[in-house]
């Protein structure tokens, strides 16, 4: 098993609530692939810094999972074929991007439990 | 070794007030470049979106490789442009 982390954007045409869906869809492909979701982050509809398939913005979705390698060719597989998908980027962490995201997930944690309790 | 010595110039080359350079990411202990941050990206890139030589910013060359990973992250998912004019 190794540590993994994508980003893909979605086109900007869709409702919220198929852009969820669309998110929900690829965490199905892993799930089902036996991978485990570490964290999930919406980072919402952002600008574009050059034009993609002549949208110039759209809805970026942040994955961290931990999976075998073959998971990953089926998941780009879907990647590919599914229209919605703009861009894609999927990588392996070594140690240092394991590290630096346990961090980023700790430090992000922690503020939300501070606007919990606010 | 005489005659080098015996060039002069019109106004004293200043050799001494210059700043050592040094490499940002090992003095600050910064082992992994992110590329979902292209504010910080930017440092090293001139305003054409270009990425700055080591020679110009001093980083050592193991986090050279690092940043050049992390810009063309970043420009694949449209974070940083290709090209552009005037970034800064």
């Amino acid at each position: 098993m190794n540590n993994y982390e994508t980003v893909f954007i979605l086109t900007p045409v869709l409702s919220d609530v198929q852009m969820k869906e669309a998110v929900e869809k690829f965490k199905g492909i892993l799930t089902a692939e036996g991978a485990t979701i570490v964290n999930e982050e919406n980072w919402g509809l952002k600008k574009l810094a050059y034009p993609i398939q002549k949208k110039s913005t759209g809805f970026y979705a942040f994955l961290e999972f931990e999976a075998k390698p073959e998971t990953i060719e089926k998941l780009e597989v879907n990647f590919r074929r599914d229209e919605r998908v703009l861009r894609f980027l999927t990588f392996r962490q070594d140690k240092y991007a394991h590290l630096y995201a346990q961090k980023r997930r700790g430090v992000k944690s922690s503020t939300k439990e501070e606007v919990k309790e606010n | 070794m005489a005659q080098q010595s015996e060039i002069r110039y019109l106004t004293p080359p200043s050799v001494d007030n210059k700043k050592k350079k040094y490499c940002r990411f090992k003095k600050n202990g910064i082992k992994y470049i992110d590329y979902k941050d292209p504010e910080f990206l930017k440092k090293f890139l001139n305003e054409q979106g270009k990425i700055l030589p080591r020679r110009i910013t001093g980083t050592s060359l193991k986090f050279q490789r690092r940043i050049a990973q992390a810009v063309k992250r970043a420009r694949h998912l449209a974070l940083l442009p290709y090209v552009t004019d005037l970034m800064k």
